[in-house]
């Protein structure tokens, strides 16, 4: 391995191969007789395949195979009849617009595309809707549910407050669009054995699924994922495309990459799911609030099931004695969602933050003081102490980096020419996990540390936060340590997702290390050496080139005692033009109450990161659908507006940095949801606060500003 | 892929010649729209002439005329001083428009010529007379929220896409064409067409003709211009609404005036009636107001793009404004 140079302890471990392309991703490895698969998509958005004709594909240059529902390779778990998931090839029905229905394989992939454009396919087209807004209004004759109904004291118990409101919000369809796009790569050889190089969130889940699929052992199948282009939960399952690959490779005896379209991204790997939000909030005159009512309704599809915490913040976040909710998932002939980045909490806290604003507002209150006014004692939702939260000091700390002092209670009230200024805060918050890992940590008598464990790295440093906390407990320099990771052969792991990888993965870290630290002073002691002689002298004089040792490490009864939370208090400064409607984001300050920073370089990207996605989730991101004929019109980056350089302000990032106590050895807590969770509605309210319009619907347009 | 037979050609006669032989040919310059339609189906020539090397890229002042050819890259164009000292409208709207990266490899041509964004034009599953005559247009009763609201048909609702055409049009450019035959100057409002019954057709260039240069006159036009974009953000976003406005002001007088909108039409959409309206009156908000309101005679919404009634005289008081007050 090349020399890692790292100019600061705290740099990323892997960020010089990133930046000078060494960094390899799952399309870039070379397999002898590689070929190359392309999808061909459903053009219809619900009904039948009568006839699909491959002839002139097949006899297209380079082309190795067409396959499809006509040849299915054996899938074992496919063979009985319905069910979900969704079966590639296993069914001729067509559930949404861009359904893959076969794979062409050929020597190159431009071979490949010119012979998928020549398969035929005719449909029995069947009735649709991929509107969710129309299907929501459609909903009460039917029986839907997503979670059971949460009540807490009085249901509805706003409606008779002495001030309330009640507002509807809506959130569009939003795609993760990572830079990389999905695929996989395949190889099934001769017994059984079958080797992917996948860009997924979890090795050990793509294991998984490839051996229920198909029936083979588990160990058979050896999944490897190093670097990953982004996520944003995408990769949390593994795709019927993925299957059709492997499908493809055991078909062919050769191994097969697929890398999908950007056009494709948009139809087969998932989406934030739309969602239309009722709040109902009341409060006494001084502002205590006495009910809040959240009722949510998420898409999902028509053939899978897609559920996800909408509505889990209203139960806990404020001090209040009322408190009911109801979220139900509403069936669209679209694609099955998928988690997106600060999942269903980002969704529901847009609501709920822009409501509590709102209030704040009917009240004529100031909308941090409003929120510290009701800032809970404890979880009322568990009747549980919380594990550490220092959500008045983030408010503090926040308040002063934006300026909050500037900010005017009466909308409209900072007026620069045609530019008028608002402020806005909301919170975010996320539950702080802790699942079950295993790492195997050796130290050799060269002075280096090799640790494992296969879990994965999306993005958020993995690499770089787990060499820190071994760096910190053994001494050793962060050149000097390389963890290993997206590689299924290694010690389990669960998937990247929910904010968990460093509170898991990081805890084994620490049970290896304080392991090997007490192997070598046992060692020392045996040999007659000091105990804080260097773990290389111990090893050296008792002759052993290495020492190894696997822990798995797994939460407590802590977590029965307390509930455990990571926070974030998200400022926005914003300006709008009173002419043309446009926003522009002017000053971003994010504070983060999630316990230790173990990696603080890492952790700013990722509230950075969450600020920028969050920006986007408010002012630009829309997934848009003709609902006529359910095919999605701006499918590409031109017209698909994540945000640019030129959208993003100063982004500020403070941290509490105080362990929690009872999470886990480290006293971290996971900060990649909490970095977005909220931050839509803290633009959305600092918009009001510029101009007096209370724009629900997600994204905030110039049009809607101007409409507003 | 479809196969197609790449040629490259260093001289303007040659290119002419190849493009005459063979009815589906296409120019390739900057390639930054044209390889996308390609990649989509909407477009598949049989031959690519490749003309970058073809020396067609000066920017110059020739007495009282810039000449800019028409393989001067958008980048060439926007940072070059003559432009930004004489023609500051020019280069605004260049820089407004696409991405850095685009811009640097996109021409000044190939900007003319490049082809709506309008969604059902690039998906091949869905109707559009534009891409297939006959077909239906998908954006009406469909997603018209980017689509024109002035000289539409009940055929095409497009608009064109340029910054940079919206500029042109206000600086009463004259284009050079030039064909086998030789060469012929038209005016840069005739160039591009309305969509009528033909939407089809973008633009007046004949199959045989190519674009060789742009002469635009120099005025006194730039210490008082200014390009205005509204857009969903920053950067590489596509207009809602543009105005190019350019004034001459002396003792509180407009003396000259250029205003031109984009995002609005299926060509650039030079605002003539304002113009009028506004010349020899005083740059007052009141004049510019009315000016805006003249210019909306005959728009019309399609209901998701109904905003831009509001936001497109909103944003011409705008443009006036800051133009004014550059000075």
């Amino acid at each position: 391995m090349e020399k890692r140079v790292l100019k600061d302890a705290n740099d990323r471990v892997d960020g010089i191969y990133k930046v000078t392309g060494k960094a390899k991703y799952f399309a870039e490895y070379e397999l002898p007789g590689l070929t190359y698969g392309v999808l061909v998509t459903s053009t219809i958005t619900k009904g039948k395949i009568t006839s699909l004709d491959t002839k002139a594909a097949e006899k297209a240059p380079g082309v190795v195979s067409v396959i499809s529902h006509l040849n299915k390779p054996s899938a074992p778990a496919y063979e009985q009849e319905g069910g979900s998931p969704f079966k590639i090839f296993y069914t001729d029905k067509i559930f949404f617009n861009g359904q893959p229905i076969a794979i062409v394989v050929a020597n190159t992939f431009e071979r490949a595309t010119y012979a998928a454009s020549l398969v035929k396919v005719t449909y029995a087209k069947e009735d649709f809707n991929t509107d969710f807004e129309k299907a929501v209004t459609d909903v009460k004759a039917k029986k839907l549910q997503g979670q059971p109904e949460y009540k807490r004291g009085v249901e509805n118990a706003y409606k008779t407050a002495e001030v309330k409101i009640e507002a509807k919000y809506h959130l569009p369809i939003e795609t993760h669009n990572p830079m990389e796009l999905h695929g996989i790569i395949a190889d099934w050889r001769p017994n059984n054995q079958v080797t992917v190089y996948a860009k997924t969130q979890g090795v050990k889940a793509t294991q998984g699924t490839i051996a229920n699929v198909f029936k083979i052992p588990i160990e058979n199948i050896q999944v490897n994922s190093e670097f990953v282009g982004g996520g944003f939960g995408m990769a949390l399952r593994t795709w019927p495309l993925e299957i059709a690959t492997v499908m493809a490779s055991k078909h062919i005896a050769k191994p097969v990459k697929l890398v999908i379209t950007r056009m494709q991204m948009f139809t087969m790997v998932g989406n934030r799911p739309a969602a239309v939000q009722t709040i109902g909030l009341g409060a006494n005159k001084d502002g205590t609030l006495t009910g809040i009512t959240h009722r949510a309704f998420g898409e999902t599809s028509a053939y899978e099931n897609f559920t996800e915490g909408v509505v889990n913040m209203a139960k806990f976040m404020y001090q209040c004695d009322n408190v009911n909710t109801q979220y139900t998932v509403v069936p669209v002939d679209l694609g099955v969602p998928i988690w997106m980045r600060g999942p269903g909490e980002a969704t529901g806290a847009f609501a709920l933050e822009s409501a509590i604003d709102e209030m704040a507002h009917a009240l004529d209150m100031d909308p941090l003081e409003f929120r510290i006014k009701n800032d809970p004692e404890k979880d009322q939702q568990r009747n549980k102490p919380f594990s550490d939260k220092n959500i008045k000091e983030a408010y503090r700390v926040g308040a002063q980096k934006i300026g909050w002092n500037e900010r005017k209670n009466k909308p409209g009230s900072l007026i620069d020419g045609q530019w008028k200024y608002g402020f806005g805060v909301s919170i975010g918050v996320f539950n702080a996990n802790r699942g079950r890992a295993s790492v195997k940590g050796i130290l050799k008598a060269d002075g280096t540390l090799v640790l494992q464990s296969a879990t994965s790295d999306i993005g958020p440093g993995t690499g770089t936060g787990m060499t820190l906390i071994a760096s910190k407990l053994l001494g050793i320099p962060g050149d000097k340590i390389k963890f290993e990771l997206g590689d299924s052969s290694l010690p389990p792991a669960p998937s990247q997702g929910g904010s968990a990888t460093l509170s898991t993965v990081g805890s084994a870290v620490n049970d290896v290390c304080v392991s090997l630290k007490s192997t070598i002073a046992e060692l020392a002691a045996n040999s007659n050496m000091d105990a804080t002689s260097n773990f290389v002298d111990v090893l050296k004089k008792n002759n052993l080139p290495q020492i190894e040792v696997t822990k798995q490490s797994q939460a407590g009864k802590e977590r029965e005692d307390y509930s455990m939370y990571s926070f974030s208090i998200h400022f926005v400064k914003v300006k709008v033009h009173s002419l043309t409607g446009v926003v522009k984001v002017d000053k971003i300050v994010s504070v983060g109450d999630s316990g230790s920073i173990v990696s603080p370089k890492t952790a700013r990207s990722q509230m950075v990161g969450g600020a920028v996605g969050g920006v986007g989730m408010a002012l630009h991101e829309e997934s848009i659908i003709d609902h006529r004929y359910g095919r999605y019109i701006n499918n590409n980056f031109a017209d698909y507006h994540v945000p640019v350089n030129a959208d993003i302000p100063e982004i500020e990032v403070h941290f509490i940095n105080k362990p929690d106590p009872y999470i886990n050895p480290m006293g971290a807590k996971g900060m990649g949801e909490i970095a977005l969770i909220g931050f839509s509605a803290a633009v959305a309210n600092a918009v009001f606060n510029a101009t007096g319009k209370r724009i629900r619907t997600l994204p905030i347009t110039p049009d809607k500003v101007l409409a507003g | 892929m479809i196969n197609f037979q790449y040629l490259r050609t260093t001289t303007a006669k040659s290119a002419l010649a190849l493009l005459s032989k063979d009815k589906n040919s296409k120019f390739l310059a900057g390639g930054t729209n044209l390889i996308d339609l390609m990649k989509r189906g909407v477009t598949a020539p049989e031959k690519l002439v490749d003309i970058n090397h073809v020396p067609l890229k000066q920017i110059e002042q020739i007495g009282d005329k810039i000449v800019i050819g028409a393989l001067a890259s958008n980048t060439a164009v926007a940072e070059n001083a003559i432009i930004k000292e004489k023609l500051p409208l020019l280069a605004m709207a260049l820089n407004a428009g696409a991405s850095a990266q685009l811009r640097n490899v996109a021409t000044v041509g190939g900007n003319m010529m490049q082809r709506t964004r309008c969604g059902y034009f690039y998906d091949t599953e869905m109707p559009c007379n534009k891409r297939q005559p006959g077909s239906g247009c998908g954006a009406l009763g469909g997603f018209n929220r980017m689509h024109a609201i002035f000289g539409t048909s009940d055929k095409c609702i497009a608009v064109h896409p340029s910054d940079m055409c919206v500029a042109l049009i206000a600086l009463d450019t004259i284009v050079v064409l030039a064909s086998v035959k030789g060469e012929r100057k038209i005016s840069f409002k005739d160039f591009h067409r309305l969509a009528g019954d033909t939407p089809q057709l973008d633009n007046n260039l004949k199959a045989d003709e190519m674009i060789i240069r742009l002469e635009i006159s120099v005025n006194n036009l730039a210490k008082n211009s200014y390009y205005l974009k509204v857009r969903d953000r920053a950067s590489y976003a596509f207009a809602l609404v543009s105005v190019a406005a350019g004034m001459e002001i002396s003792n509180n007088k407009i003396t000259a005036i250029r205003l031109a909108m984009g995002g609005v039409a299926h060509k650039p959409w030079r605002l003539t009636a304002s113009e009028d309206f506004l010349k020899g009156k005083e740059p007052s908000i009141e004049n510019f107001k009315q000016a805006a309101k003249l210019a909306m005679t005959g728009a019309k919404g399609f209901g998701e793009n109904d905003f831009k009634l509001q936001m497109a005289p909103n944003s011409i008081i705008e443009a006036l404004t800051v133009a004014k007050s550059k000075a």
